[in-house]
């Protein structure tokens, strides 16, 4: 495997210190809590302007539901400050919970009500009365999609609707900013799309968003601004775009089957002619290029050979900054 | 490991998650009702007339009217013992309902206070279901039997925060068998629910006075049979004491395995 021809640009650093506070919807600095001698966030900082889509990335372990646990004054960090809707975090964090919807990981619905008592009964935890919170529901029901699902047990829901109903019990208090911890995992292409098309509603109005996936096409979709995390650390931070002009070459061709390692090691020389990078990865090759019309014609030749030449995208970025090797 | 021990900040908002368990339960009634009184009710009339049958009187009374403030304060221990494991653990560990809850603005100290009255509230049930029958067969023995009731809010209240301590602890169901097994079954025998502490060898009657169940039974028993009990507050400073340190550890290791 050849070695990246790039280096990995160090850690952008708490640029949060000369942002504005009102701006931000959540503002973490210098973020660390570690258990035992195993440094689960290593002074992470990070801060989400109001009314944007903030994506958290990292592989699994990389810290993404300890930060957001903290965040939510679940867990006390053990040290640097959160900031979130201007209150101080743990200090204050049931105040600012108030104003805050959260979907977690693990869907908690509560198995023993039906959807619409579910709503009725995590209103109250918000000191929401009965009333106020039967004004709210045919609200939330119409943008779970769920009305007709209105007195339906949970058992009897599909896995989409379920994380739908979590969408909308965590929209019950018309909070200010949303917590997605990875909203999207397990559901089919049409679940997807629909989370994705009612996020996009919360953002035109004009809700934040903090969102951990390990979907790169979703945060793609999604985000406004990302923070690559690993180790507990920030490793890249930007706009989708920005990450990938920044960190890749544009274009990628992907070569597989059974002559590709073989190709790429008679290679030799001409290696460095043909891309800027070459990566292996099982039988499969993967170019890195910001001209590929020398390698296409080279593989032009190799009728062998299958391939698929594409734009680079987040997942390449990902990739390069946090390595292939499997994380469990 | 680290504990955090800082003084639990309740607030009004274990209400709410007192009204969730209601709100189940409700659905659930009959069954649950009939659970919590048939069993109690079948020991009582099978030991006290069958078993009664066979025995002089016991404590100065037929066996039946001795073994009903037993029946009242064991019942009432076993519906706060079971709603605060079996039924809790459910809601912490298996259903996930308290990280749910504890996401919108409720502190573990909330949900841990909203579960200990709602454990309380059901075992209250069952022991009012039993003194409703004690009365209607007319085992009470005079007006101060009204204030047996004061005494099941205590003992639910009480196991009802032993109970969560144990839950904080426990990794599966399994574990509550032991509790049930080496703590609660056995208590029982000691604590004068079937016969008098008097009869149990002088070490046994030693570790019987330290037992909440014991204190429970002695002020139960003079009220139900309508006298005085003999020191009343040291068996209610006892109950508040187990109480107030169970209810504290066990919001400590609640902590400890939910919010770190």
């Amino acid at each position: 495997m050849n070695a990246p021809l790039e280096k990995p640009r160090e850690n952008p650093g708490p640029e949060a210190d000369t942002r504005d506070a009102g701006a931000h919807a959540l503002e973490v600095r210098d973020l660390a809590k570690a258990y035992g001698d195993t440094g689960v966030v290593n002074g992470l900082s990070f801060a989400i302007p109001r009314g944007t889509c903030f994506g958290l990335l990292g592989p699994n372990g990389a810290g993404k539901t300890t930060t957001l646990r903290m965040c939510l004054g679940l867990i006390e960090p053990d040290a640097g400050s959160i900031r979130l809707l201007d209150h101080a975090v743990p200090t204050d964090a049931r105040t600012a919970r108030a104003r805050v919807g959260v979907v977690p990981q693990q869907d908690n619905i509560d198995p023993d009500f039906t959807v619409e008592e579910n709503l009725l009964v995590y209103a109250r935890y918000f000191g929401m009365t009965g009333k106020q919170a039967r004004e709210r529901i045919p609200y939330l029901l119409d943008f779970a999609n769920l009305e007709s699902k209105r007195d339906a047990r949970i058992q009897t829901l599909s896995g989409g609707m379920k994380r739908r109903l979590t969408l909308a019990r965590a929209l019950v208090n018309d909070p200010d900013l949303v917590f997605l911890d990875e909203p999207t995992t397990g559901l089919d292409p049409q679940a997807r799309h629909l989370i994705w098309e009612r996020l996009r509603r919360l953002m035109n109005a004009g809700k934040t968003l903090l969102l951990t996936t390990h979907f790169m096409d979703e945060a793609e979709r999604l985000c406004d601004t990302l923070a690559i995390i690993d180790h507990g650390r920030k490793i890249a931070e930007g706009s989708p775009r920005e990450l990938i002009a920044e960190h890749i070459e544009p274009e990628v061709v992907e070569i597989y089957g059974d002559g590709a390692v073989a190709w790429m090691q008679s290679l030799g020389d001409r290696a460095t002619q043909l891309a800027n990078r070459i990566e292996q990865s099982g039988e499969t090759v993967f170019a890195y290029t910001r001209d590929p019309a020398l390698l296409m014609e080279d593989l032009g030749h190799r009728h062998d050979l299958r391939y698929m030449h594409r734009p680079a995208n987040l997942e390449d970025v990902f990739i390069k900054l946090t390595g292939r090797e499997l994380r469990d | 490991m680290h504990y955090d021990t800082s003084f639990p900040a309740f607030s009004t908002r274990f209400i709410p998650v007192w009204r969730r368990n209601f709100l189940v339960w409700k659905k659930l009634a009959g069954s649950s009702i009939l659970g919590n009184i048939a069993d109690p009710m079948i020991s009582l009339m099978a030991f006290g007339f069958g078993l009664g049958s066979l025995l002089p009187s016991v404590g100065g009374v037929p066996y039946i009217q001795f073994l009903a403030a037993g029946t009242v304060c064991m019942s009432t221990m076993n519906a706060a013992t079971f709603e605060s494991l079996y039924s809790a653990f459910s809601r912490m560990h298996v259903q996930r309902t308290w990280d749910g809850i504890m996401n919108a603005p409720v502190s573990l100290e909330d949900v841990v206070l909203g579960e200990l009255t709602w454990a309380a509230s059901k075992a209250f049930l069952s022991g009012l279901a039993i003194m409703i029958v004690v009365w209607i067969m007319g085992l009470a023995g005079g007006p101060q039997s009204a204030l047996v009731l004061g005494v099941v809010v205590l003992v639910g209240v009480t196991f009802s925060a032993i109970g969560l301590v144990v839950n904080a602890l426990a990794h599966a169901y399994d574990t509550f068998t032991y509790y049930f097994t080496l703590v609660v079954t056995p208590m029982a025998f000691v604590s004068g629910v079937f016969f008098p502490v008097a009869q149990l060898p002088a070490w046994l009657r030693a570790i019987s006075e330290f037992l909440p169940l014991s204190h429970a039974v002695a002020l139960a028993r003079p009220l139900l049979l309508g006298q005085w009990p003999q020191a009343p507050l040291l068996h209610i400073a006892v109950l508040l004491l187990y109480t107030v340190v169970a209810a504290y550890v066990a919001i400590v290791l609640t902590r400890r395995r939910l919010l770190s």
